[in-house]
């Protein structure tokens, strides 16, 4: 495996950027719909190399950021259960609910555990038959199929203590919903390479021709980006918008059929509440009828919780790329990874986090800016 | 947990809790080791606990890290530590054979390392109440003459210098405690830094700081210097020693190299013109073969720690919050 390095080369970075440099005319606005992305950019300094006229707004695609605070207190309150074993990837394990958050579950004695895969979990729930064992399935299609795997599975099985508390959301529907916001700055997408080596990209032309944007799909090292960037651009200054694909080492056009037949097995598209911009329509996962006994919503009935998000803070913004985390009045002052007021402040992949980690040097928060002056997020509806 | 992490949360524990409560001067100076003297002799003091798991991992155990580890905190006072006393809290239940293996390995890591146990302790708490085998090691040692090894000496213009690979031993205690396979054998770094030290003190002794970088990594160790010494430091991030299995097993986790733990390794802040002959001397030595300039101290940013992309752009090294998780994806 040496990919790492020959996608971090400097030389080969220095030739796409000197590209970028001579393709641009004017000013760009590009989203890189995926919080990997992100955090490449931003650790590797990748916003502070390109053109002025070249920028990019971090877009939602951060599955920890997005998860809603009403679905983190539902895990919250099921991995409380003494009956309960909980299994989560780590990412989760710090961000904030109502007030706590899966560490301090753990440590008032619940039993939280750190996994790196579902299976993970279903092999816990084998070995322990006394316990109910829900894994904490969220993610975008990239992490779904493996979380559909794990239940067919414990169906197939007959693992009965095994349940899956779902939040999946689904991308293609997110850059709809960007689009159509009366706001919108966004000229050209970076699609999330790993949700397409999954999908594949037949979702992507009709919204790159009804919206009339270029839809590049890119990979998350250095030279993926600026590869996608460079494509994207040389797109735009030629006026075209087609879907194009920077990412073939990776993405088949029709992506990964196995994986597909399994979601649309497991699965069933849903309206989901996507954390800080409100209920986006067909954006969603939840688990079809037939495997409705593995689902830890109805296993567990947590239901009747309300939540409220701290009004300081802008992350449904950030989200959608309205502003910039350090537009945030918050940002870097009431609210920090350690303190964090929204989920763009907890994960690394956080557009606010990464702002605050690689680059507070640059950037003091914007002081006197006007609460009231804040741009239009997107209608949200109220949760179901 | 994250208090105990080597972080933000541990350093705040320490300033505090602990601090305000024992008052004393020693504790303030924030080293891995205290400085103090007795009776006319300069002594490096440290004690240390720890509780590993798995108890055995590729390249170390809990016992020859017990021994290791206090012996590097004392090592980075610049001294040779000479006595250590070790205190067992161990499980009910716990395999004898287990124990006798750790006291082995124990009593080889002294002699490796040229000291004596001197003294120690064993309790027995019952069974669910510890984890198997807790152990905690303290140690002293003598400072030499003219050697004066504090984050408060460092000044700008200081050459920043690791003393090779990072990341060995928090990916080897990770690959067995998770299961996770990463196709090589990766193997803990642990080991005694006494002796390098040494050899780097004969070239000169006037060396500013050394730190081991375990808890927290190499980032940790480089925020907490340029914390203490209210100086910047600027890290080239393409001169860092990664070994390759360490940067692929951090890549699929999505975890940062630059904040996984060491157990023998040292960093240290030079002044520029003995940089280059401290460098060869570690070199020269086995535990310093893959040594390494990585940055220096600067005026600019006091307190922070930057990076250098290999791209060009620049970004901060924050001191990680408390333990470092796997990213989701």
């Amino acid at each position: 495996m040496k990919y790492i390095e020959e996608f971090q080369d400097p030389e080969l970075a220095r030739r796409l950027l000197d590209d970028i440099h001579a393709t641009v005319t004017r000013p760009w606005a590009l989203m890189e719909v995926c919080g990997g992305q992100t955090h490449t950019i931003i650790r590797h300094g990748i916003d502070q190399l390109l053109p002025e006229q070249v920028e990019l707004i971090h877009g939602p695609g951060c599955p920890v950021c997005v998860t809603p605070l009403e679905v983190i207190d539902k895990a919250l309150e099921i991995a409380s259960r003494p009956d309960v074993i909980f299994c989560s990837f780590g990412d989760m394990l710090r961000v904030p609910g109502t007030g706590r958050d899966l560490f301090q579950v753990r440590s008032e004695g619940g039993d939280v555990r750190v996994v790196y895969s579902p299976l993970d979990a279903l092999k816990i729930a084998r070995q322990n038959p006394g316990k109910e064992v829900v894994f904490f399935g969220i993610g975008f299609e990239t992490t779904a199929p493996p979380n559909a795997m794990t239940v067919h599975q414990a169906r197939k099985l007959g693992i009965r203590n095994f349940s899956l508390l779902v939040s999946h959301v689904r991308v293609p529907p997110a850059i709809e919903a960007i689009m159509q916001s009366p706001s919108c700055r966004v000229q050209g997408f970076l699609a999330a390479g790993h949700v397409c080596s999954v999908m594949g990209m037949g979702e992507y032309p009709e919204l790159a021709a009804r919206h009339q944007v270029p839809i590049v799909v890119t990979g998350f090292e250095p030279l993926d980006i600026l590869e996608g960037v460079r494509r994207a651009v040389r797109q735009l200054e030629r006026g075209e918008h087609t879907v194009d694909n920077a990412y073939a080492r990776a993405v088949r056009p029709e992506g990964n059929p196995a994986a597909i037949a399994m979601l649309e097995d497991v699965f069933e598209v849903t309206d989901r509440a996507w954390r800080g911009i409100g209920v986006i329509p067909d954006s969603g996962w939840r688990l079809s009828e037939r495997y409705r006994d593995h689902d830890a919503e109805h296993r567990f009935s947590v239901t009747g919780i309300t939540t409220r998000e701290p009004a300081e803070c802008r992350s449904g913004e950030v989200l959608q790329g309205l502003i910039k985390p350090n537009q945030c009045e918050a940002f870097g002052t009431t609210c920090t990874p350690r303190n964090p007021l929204g989920a763009t402040m907890v994960s690394s992949e956080g557009a606010c986090a990464a702002y605050y980690l690689y680059r507070r040097l640059d950037l003091a928060p914007v002081r006197g800016a006007d609460p009231t002056a804040r741009t239009t997020p997107l209608e949200a509806s109220p949760v179901a | 947990m994250g208090h105990g992490g080597g972080g933000a949360l541990s350093a705040e524990l320490v300033q505090h809790l602990f601090a305000p409560a024992f008052g004393g001067e020693v504790l303030a100076q924030m080293g891995d080791a205290a400085a103090v003297t007795l009776g006319g002799a300069r002594l490096a003091f440290s004690t240390d606990s720890y509780v590993v798991r798995p108890l055995f991992f590729p390249g170390g155990d809990i016992g020859d890290l017990a021994v290791n580890g206090t012996v590097n905190d004392l090592a980075m006072s610049g001294a040779r530590a000479a006595y250590l006393s070790c205190g067992f809290i161990l499980e009910e239940g716990v395999e004898m054979s287990a124990v006798a293996r750790v006291a082995r390995s124990m009593g080889a890591a002294a002699r490796t390392a040229g000291v004596e146990i001197a003294t120690g302790d064993t309790k027995v708490v019952e069974a669910g109440h510890g984890d198997g085998i807790y152990v905690n090691t303290a140690g002293i040692g003598l400072i030499p003459d003219g050697v004066d090894l504090r984050a408060q000496r460092v000044v700008p213009g200081d050459v920043v210098i690791v003393s090779g690979e990072i990341g060995l031993h928090g990916v080897a205690i990770m690959s067995v405690r998770e299961g996770l396979e990463f196709g090589v054998d990766i193997e803990s770094d642990c080991a005694a830094l006494g002796g390098l030290v040494e050899a780097m003190l004969a070239v000169t002794s006037d060396l500013h700081v050394l730190r081991d970088p375990t808890r927290g990594g190499v980032a940790a160790a480089l925020n907490e210097i340029a914390a203490a010494s209210g100086t910047g430091v600027v890290l080239q991030e393409g001169k860092v020693p990664i070994p390759d299995p360490v940067a692929n097993a951090c890549a699929i986790l999505g975890l940062d190299p630059l904040y996984v733990a060491n157990e023998g390794k040292l960093v240290a802040f030079v002044p520029r013109e003995h940089a280059e002959a401290v460098l060869d001397a570690m070199r020269a030595h086995p535990l310093g073969r893959r040594a390494a300039v990585i940055g220096e101290a600067v005026e600019s940013h006091p307190g922070l720690v930057v990076a250098r992309t290999g791209l060009g752009g620049t970004r901060v090294v924050d001191l990680p919050l408390g333990e470092q998780l796997p990213r989701i994806c």
